[in-house]
């Protein structure tokens, strides 16, 4: 079931086209589609209330351009609107001139802080920093070893207390003790994990309070789920409100998620996102992008993020050269070749259909075998540079002629073809998922600046 | 409604800051308020109704769902008091939500049919899994059971330590192997255990995992097939965890989680927030799947069987 948002706007708009001019009664419908694809994205009720109200106040009264079609037109703005609350330039951590920086960490409970810590220090770590961590999450069984079997893998010392063998109960002198522990040890960053916590819990809140004033933190990261629901905005405010955060990390972005929450968050407290969790592996953290998020809010799929991923295996204009390609159809079997080359490093071809929202698992029958590699690369090597730019032209005396050069049996030739096929027309699938042709271009998605 | 007939209504025009103050306070409150000295529903009411259930992550759909049955019933009915009109709403919501099955007893001390009775818990990262787990062995601990614990959860670093100490603390059995090993191995052994000691519970512990990885999802239901071999018919029961924070994605856990291991109940988790865990609404009403148990803390005793007639009070608290 995918949304497909820019469909229902169309079939809403219908009354408009023609009409000339957008007015309360003719866009009452399409106002009622965007804010319903916002609450089934999570937006809170009411911040969908307002951003859907400013899209209203921002119509009414423009011209219908005949150019483009008013779905277009609207849907734009709607984007821009989204991409504009949630924030556009990234936000980096504050450093401390006098080290160690101290970066605290807070959220709910199984929001991922423990993970998202131990990423933070190996991502410091790669810019040249000396990480500390400290675990001051005393409650929960075993946090402290989660931690420090994490921190162990990326060899990076982690501060705890424990008391023949028991973790101390003392939050608060866990944190102060590390700050003295990692100045020590000339550490020049300490991250501090801390338990998680209910935002109406007041104990707990009153705890989380009295670390940073024993602290004083340069950097208080909230970190929160990004499944989180309608409720975000309560616990977010009531975090902020005790401990006037710095940033938010938004987590297990690598589901399905729409993660309307990102934006109620920001337009209730109005702090930047400054990272995205994207896996368990520790590797897995990245920037945050608000186009990228504004796409996925809006359900139009995540092309993107499936490029972006590949981009840490292409440079940017090669990734540049493939967006392109994917949304204008024109990806050939000189492109499979050279992104098979790269696939074989970004993991299990599964593991990336998973991040496009609403298709998940059914793609499962496109399964790529990693052994494949081996006999697909064979083939398209015994191909001529015409082929590969224009496969429909490998007729079967040139798929004898291939399977003769690669050493496999036709049939294999024929079953690459059918699997590019298959590949090609999904990623047609994807583009129109994007956009009817008549509608939207989806490259104006795909690069909006 | 603004969901429905796109008019647009005073509450749209008030002010966010305002209006997250205002989903806090009562809705029967509200109702009273409104409906006192009117003999019909109006368009208000409703529209507060709509704006309780969405902010509880009840989900647009599930919610106009709601609110057309709820206008049908008060089309029919003349006059309709604030006290009707109250708990027809209750009514209509937990008419959605589905009763405990007879074979899955949700009662501690209710005999079962399987020996051992075989339960596998799943679901995404942090949802309360383990905990869940420990505060379910401690209620069947003290029914008198005989309870062992699988931990099956391999992968994620310090699991298994995390499950032994909930073992002590409800004092049952914990089997496991090291970090990395074969969670289906783990689950078999514990099947095998649970044999040899004849033991009446066993609850298997599994790693969190998004529902959109497929190869966690494949080894999801391979550590549910190996279970049948050692105890006929196991896993009886599959119980998913969700987070009462959650939203809509909710729905597409237990679309993924059902296809893949066959859900046969929830635990909706945390509900000692603010969050209402409404999503469960349309989640029990579509995949045929009842609440089982909530979780409102991170105590042992803070397990409690579900409660429809509560949980739907609570949504208007
Ligand atoms: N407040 C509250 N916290 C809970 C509840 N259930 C679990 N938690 C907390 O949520 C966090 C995660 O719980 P776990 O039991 O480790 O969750 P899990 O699903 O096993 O997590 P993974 O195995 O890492 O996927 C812990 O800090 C628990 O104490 C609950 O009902 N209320
Ligand atoms: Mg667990």
């Amino acid at each position: 079931m995918f949304d497909n948002l820019s469909e229902k706007l169309e079939g809403a708009l219908k009354s408009i086209t023609g009409k000339g001019r957008i007015d309360e009664l003719n866009i009452a419908e399409t106002i009622r589609e965007i804010r319903r694809a916002l609450l089934d994205a999570d937006v809170n009720y009411q911040v969908a209330r307002e951003v859907t109200e400013r899209i209203k106040d921002e119509t009414v009264g423009q011209k219908v351009l005949s150019s483009v079609s008013p779905g277009q037109q609207l849907i734009k703005i709607v984007y821009d609107e989204l991409v504009d609350l949630l924030g556009t330039n990234q936000e980096p951590i504050q450093f401390s001139q006098k080290p160690p920086t101290v970066i605290l960490v807070a959220g709910l409970q199984g929001s991922g802080k423990t993970t998202f810590c131990s990423k933070l220090a190996l991502h410091l770590k790669s810019q040249g920093k000396s990480p500390m961590l400290a675990a001051a999450d005393v409650y929960r069984p075993a946090a402290v070893d989660q931690l420090e079997t994490l921190a162990a893998s990326i060899d990076v010392p982690v501060f705890s207390i424990r008391k023949d063998g028991n973790v101390v109960k003392d939050a608060v002198n866990v944190a102060r003790e590390a700050v003295t522990a990692a100045r020590k040890a000339t550490r020049d960053v300490l991250i501090v994990d801390t338990a998680g916590r209910m935002h109406v819990d007041e104990e707990m809140m009153h705890e989380v309070e009295a670390i940073r004033d024993s602290i004083s933190p340069d950097e208080i990261l909230f970190v929160v789920d990004s499944m989180t629901g309608q409720d975000a905005v309560n616990t977010a405010k009531e975090f902020n409100d005790r401990l006037n955060f710095d940033g938010v990390v938004l987590t297990k972005l690598d589901g399905d998620t729409r993660g309307g929450a990102a934006l109620s968050i920001r337009s209730v407290v109005q702090k930047p996102i400054k990272f995205a969790s994207t896996g368990e592996k520790l590797e897995a953290l990245s920037a945050f992008y608000p186009d990228r998020m504004a796409q996925r809010i809006l359900g139009m799929g995540d092309v993107v993020s499936f490029v972006e991923k590949a981009q840490e295996q292409f440079d940017e204009k090669q990734a540049e050269k493939l967006r392109k390609k994917i949304s204008t159809e024109k990806f050939d079997l000189e492109d499979f070749y050279d992104q098979l080359q790269r696939i074989k490093k970004m993991g299990p071809m599964k593991d990336l259909v998973g991040m496009i929202p609403g298709i998940g698992r059914k793609l499962n029958d496109l399964e790529v075998d990693e052994d494949a590699f081996k006999h697909i690369e064979a083939i398209i090597q015994s191909m001529t540079t015409d082929e590969r730019s224009r496969p429909e032209i490998i007729n079967g005396s040139r798929r004898k002629r291939i399977a003769a050069g690669s050493g496999v049996e036709v049939r294999d030739v024929n079953q690459l073809l059918k699997q590019f096929k298959d590949m090609r027309k999904m990623m047609k699938t994807m583009t129109k998922m994007l956009g009817k042709g008549r509608g939207i271009d989806p490259s104006t998605f795909l690069s909006p600046n | 409604m603004a969901l429905l007939s796109g008019k647009r209504s005073k509450q749209e025009e008030e002010k966010l800051s305002a209006g997250l103050e205002k989903t806090r306070s009562s809705l029967f409150g509200k109702l009273n308020r409104l409906v006192r000295g009117k003999d019909t529903v109006d368009a208000d009411v409703l529209d507060d109704l709509e704006g309780i259930l969405v902010t509880s992550d009840v989900g647009v759909k599930t919610t106009v769902d709601i609110i057309r049955r709820v206008e049908e019933r008060v089309a029919n009915d003349k006059y309709v008091s604030t006290r009707e009109l109250q708990s027809l709403i209750r009514d209509e919501i937990s008419h959605l939500m589905l009763d405990h099955a007879p074979d899955r007893p949700a009662d501690f001390d209710a005999p079962l049919v399987n020996q051992p009775h075989v339960i596998m818990v799943v679901g995404v990262n942090g949802v309360g899994k383990t905990t869940s787990i420990g505060k379910i062995a401690h209620r069947y601990k003290e029914a008198g059971k005989l309870v062992i614990l699988g931990a099956a959860d391999t992968f994620r670093a310090a699991a298994t330590e995390q499950l032994q100490i909930w073992g002590e603390r409800a004092d049952v059995e914990v089997i496991k192997q090291g970090q990395g090993s074969d969670p289906a191995a783990v689950a078999f052994d514990t099947l095998a255990a649970a044999n040899n000691r004849n033991a009446d519970v066993v609850i298997i512990d599994t790693a969190g995992r998004l529902h959109t990885k497929g190869g966690l999802m494949d080894e999801l239901s391979k550590i549910k097939r190996v279970m049948d071999r050692q105890v006929d018919g196991a896993p009886h029961e599959v119980l998913l965890v969700l987070d009462a924070s959650t939203g809509q994605n909710a729905i597409r856990q237990a679309e993924e989680f059902t296809r893949s291991v066959d859900v046969t109940g929830l635990i909706l988790t945390k509900l000692d927030g603010t969050a209402k865990g409404g999503i469960a609404i349309g989640i029990s009403n579509e995949f045929m799947i009842p609440v089982k148990y909530i979780g409102v803390g991170e105590q042992i005793d803070d397990l409690q069987v579900f409660d429809r007639e509560s949980f739907v009070k609570a949504l208007f608290d």
